[in-house]
């Protein structure tokens, strides 16, 4: 019933969701037996039935109300000792610094990378993330790891794994956000502590040699600017950057604005100065996101599309 | 409760048996006509009617809104709805379910209905409050509706800030107004009966007397009317934030969002307990008639209401387990989480010692009552799940959450509140449905009901987020599943409205106690006279005496003038707080 177990602490969390559950199918099943057979053997045979008078048994209620209340205070203390695991990342931790925007996770990395919507671990190394959101409520769930935390707009929460498999793991939202809280996935990667080293080094650096239209089309994918803007004509959250270039374009109040550089550049560091008619104030900053030279080649991609 | 000095005191009347009279001309139905008559009434068994239509109304509106959703979860992107209308969508479905359907659907419908009748009163305490809490009712959903609608809000059932503040603009504001007009007619239907069952139960009434579904409003009036304020104090606090910039909810001014969930949660939790509680009480009357059986476990049952009713006040820090709260309260609200499981598993216990050695007769109440053991069990055992602090990290906010309060919901108080409009039904109209229709009925809403929801604990258990618009194709076979369910369930209910109909039309008509009751309302004439009883009705036994005859549960005080004379004297314990 559980997605594949990927994190140290998984186990854990499924021995403790199997022991529930198989403890639970027993009871029901006792209870539905003795549901049916009541109903069967005790039906009604004729009007004059006369049935004994038992109003309490005080042997068999004790029994029914200790026996449950042992089993849950075992399911207590095993949950809270799993929680306490959870919530107590081991020292060594490696930091990512993760921002939640509506809607695109942020993964700030040591030295100073930051990749959107891509979160890249190493393995069998512990990792915490210290997270924090730029706008409303948010939550980070990684299934596989069996972790989920709510990051808030006004103070920073954290969560910690340690993930035991090279490979892939979804992310999802999991704290309703809005329009497109069901597009706000990401990927964790997780590479041998030797590519997590050489993926950092040249994360950051590998798009500088591209020419400025692919590289422009890459940082839109990269930087989750696709979520909210298509580039065929569609329409989502955002404008569609088809055709966007040199067009005219009415302003939620009403001014007339041609989609020239500056307006691009303004958009993408400002979002919220001019929103186009029709459309909601909801796109969030790239400034200190996207240099300029990224912002240069966004542009130039945006030209492209006709 | 009477204490020794008072129960020992006891009290001589003449009485003699008052046989209703079967198939009344007149009764409540047809004493006064016309559509002024219903508005202006402060009979409670009109004003239970009339909120009757309102819920189905709600639940009808709702329901649609649901199918909606699972259609547009048939494919894995979009289908036939954008994102920003499913979001509406679903934030329709939970507060309509909730706030006008799910709270004031036992209590203010059943509640209404039968209360003044278990307790042999001719009508509530306060009948002009009962009427003005019906319109308070109507009122408030109105208003909620409109902001809703006008606002275009998105924001869930649960209103989170920020995002509900940002979204919506002032229309946050408007709908937690109007979710606190509605408050007033909850607390204000709670103070009603409270009043009632203190003081106006009949001769004999003691509190050991008192049927079990009187316990299960007593201790749902509680809750409504110590809850329910907060709502109003967080309207309070919404209103101080955006008239004088006190930071309180809304970051941007140094307030903080997470102190809004404790506020919505402190009320809503136990919100949830005032859905469910009053649906024990229906269980316990339905299980023993139909056993006709002396109820097992009577005190455990009444206080584990109560029980419930003060613990539930203390579990509502579990919704919020992953939302940044200290370690420290996470583990007493996991705590205590599982203390409120124990009394729910003595009541189910309870009933099912009460079958043992009964005479058990299938008709559809019982059917429907058996129906709720089964669901509500499956409920509880995956809030157990829930209340699980490792494993809650996993499942919080996915569709486990979604199928855990669909069985309780809908798989408890749902079916639970069936039972009782099927058990109440010939009383309150006179009319009987077609058994063999209202059973086929029950398996298809059965069969469909577990359809939709069991494939949402394996969608939430791997990992599936709910209020989700777009999914991963992974779980699509899933969703189709369930949304071929959510029809067969359509299919289910329009059915029921067929055969309801069709009873009232031309339902074969009911004798004054079709199920062989002990219990007092059935021993008045169906349809129900206007003033209930032409007696004031004596109470010697309990109301689950079935080892006691008949007649011994139609006693009446004996008319001083008249021809009636009294047949014999009882001696009645006399409990302070009974009416004269």
């Amino acid at each position: 019933m559980l997605p594949p177990a990927k994190s140290t602490t998984a186990a854990e969390t499924d021995a403790l969701f199997h022991f529930i559950t198989s403890v639970s199918l027993i009871l029901l099943l006792g209870i539905t037996i003795a549901i049916v057979y009541f109903a069967w053997k005790y039906r009604r045979r004729s009007e004059d039935d006369v049935t004994p008078v038992i109003t309490h048994n005080s042997t068999l209620e004790i029994t029914w109300s200790v026996i449950p209340l042992i089993l849950v205070m075992i399911v207590f203390g095993w949950g809270l000792t799993g929680y306490m695991n959870l919530t107590t990342p081991p020292d060594d931790a490696y930091e990512i610094r993760v921002v939640a925007k509506s809607w695109l996770w942020e993964f700030h990395y040591q030295n100073g990378h930051v990749s959107v919507n891509e979160m890249h671990v190493p393995v069998d190394r512990p990792v915490k993330l210290v997270m924090s959101s730029d706008d409303v409520i948010h939550s980070l769930y990684i299934p596989d790891y069996r972790v989920k935390m709510d990051v808030l707009p006004n103070r920073y929460t954290s969560l910690w794994f340690e993930a035991t498999e090279i490979g892939e793991s979804v992310i999802y939202c999991a704290e309703y956000c809005g329009t497109a809280h069901s597009n706000m996935l990401a990927t964790a990667h997780v590479h041998s502590q030797e590519d997590f080293e050489i993926w950092l080094e040249t994360a950051g650096a590998e798009d500088d040699d591209m020419d400025p239209v692919a590289r422009g089309e890459q940082l839109v994918t990269r930087n989750a600017c696709d979520t909210c803007h298509s580039s065929d004509g569609t329409r989502l959250q955002g404008p569609t950057f088809q055709g966007l270039f040199g067009s005219e374009r009415e302003m939620e109040d009403g001014e007339i604005v041609v989609a020239d550089e500056n307006y691009i550049r303004e958009s993408i560091l400002e979002p919220n100065a001019r929103i186009t008619a029709g459309y909601q104030p909801v796109m969030p900053s790239y400034a200190g996101t996207l240099d300029d030279r990224q912002i240069d080649a966004i542009i130039e991609y945006i030209k492209t599309l006709e | 409760m009477a204490t020794n000095d008072e129960s020992k005191k006891v009290r001589k009347l003449q009485v003699r048996r008052f046989k209703p009279e079967e198939n009344p001309e007149k009764h409540y139905l047809n004493e006064e006509k016309g559509l002024w008559a219903w508005m202006t009434t402060v009979d409670h068994k009109k004003i239970g009617l009339m909120y009757l239509g309102s819920i189905v109304f709600f639940f009808f509106v709702a329901g649609v809104l649901a199918l909606l959703l699972r259609t547009e979860l048939l494919t894995p992107a979009r289908s036939f709805m954008d994102a920003d209308m499913y979001n509406q969508v679903f934030t329709l479905h939970g507060a309509i379910m909730i706030f006008f359907f799910l709270v004031p659907s036992v209590p203010a419908v059943l509640g209404n209905f039968i209360l003044p009748l278990q307790l042999g009163a001719k009508d509530v305490a306060f009948p002009r409050l009962n009427l003005a809490s019906y319109y308070i009712y109507v009122i408030g959903a109105l208003f909620t509706l409109f902001a809703i609608f006008t606002g275009g809000v998105d924001t869930g059932w649960t209103f989170y800030t920020p995002y509900s503040s940002t979204t919506s603009g002032g229309n946050i504001m408007a709908m937690t107004f109007g979710i606190f007009i509605l408050g007033f007619s909850s607390i204000l239907t709670g103070i009603n009966f409270m009043v009632t069952i203190h003081k106006m139960r009949s001769p004999g009434i003691t509190w050991n007397k008192l049927p079990l579904n009187l316990w299960g409003l007593y201790a749902t009036s509680i809750i409504q009317i110590l809850a329910t304020p907060v709502l109003a104090i967080t309207l309070l606090l919404l209103t101080m934030e955006r008239m004088l910039s006190i930071g309180i909810f809304d970051p941007a001014i140094g307030g903080d969002p997470v102190l809004y969930q404790h506020f919505f949660w402190f009320y809503s939790h136990p919100a949830v307990y005032i859905m469910i509680v009053p649906g024990f009480g229906i269980i316990s009357e339905v299980i023993s008639t139909f056993s006709r059986k002396v109820i097992f476990g009577y005190w455990a049952i009444a206080l584990s209401s109560l029980a419930i009713a003060f613990i539930g006040f203390l579990v509502w820090g579990h919704h919020m387990f992953t939302a940044g709260q200290s370690s420290l309260a996470n583990m007493v609200f996991s705590f205590l989480t599982f203390l409120v499981g124990i009394p729910t598993g003595i009541k189910i216990f309870n009933w099912l010692a009460t079958m043992y050695k009964g005479s058990i007769d299938l008709k559809t109440p019982m059917v429907y009552a058996l129906v709720f053991l089964f669901l509500f069990t499956i409920g509880g055992f995956t809030g157990i799940m829930l209340g699980a602090l490792a494993v809650d990290i996993h499942l919080h906010d996915t569709y486990y959450v979604v199928a855990h309060f669909h069985y309780v919901m809908m798989g408890g108080m749902v079916m639970a509140f069936l039972a009782g409009l099927h058990y109440w039904w010939p009383k309150m109209f006179g009319k009987m449905y077609s058994e063999f229709w209202a059973k086929i009925t029950c398996a298809v809403i059965f069969v469909g009901f577990n359809m939709t929801f069991l494939p949402q604990f394996v969608m939430g258990a791997q990992g599936m987020p709910r209020r989700y618009f777009n999914y991963i194709d992974q779980f699509q076979s899933f969703h189709q599943f369930s949304t071929i369910g959510a029809y067969i369930m359509g299919v289910g209910f329009v059915m029921m409205a067929a055969y309801m109909i069709h009873s009232l039309v031309k339902g074969k008509p009911a004798s004054s106690n079709p199920w062989g009751s002990r219990a007092l309302e059935w021993q008045t004439s169906s349809p129900v006279p206007l003033h209930n009883f032409e007696h004031t009705p004596v109470i010697i036994n309990g109301p689950y005496d079935y080892h006691k005859p008949m007649s011994e549960f139609q006693l009446g005080i004996a008319a001083k003038h008249g021809h009636h004379h009294a047949e014999e004297e009882v001696a009645v314990k006399v409990s302070k707080q009974e009416k004269e």
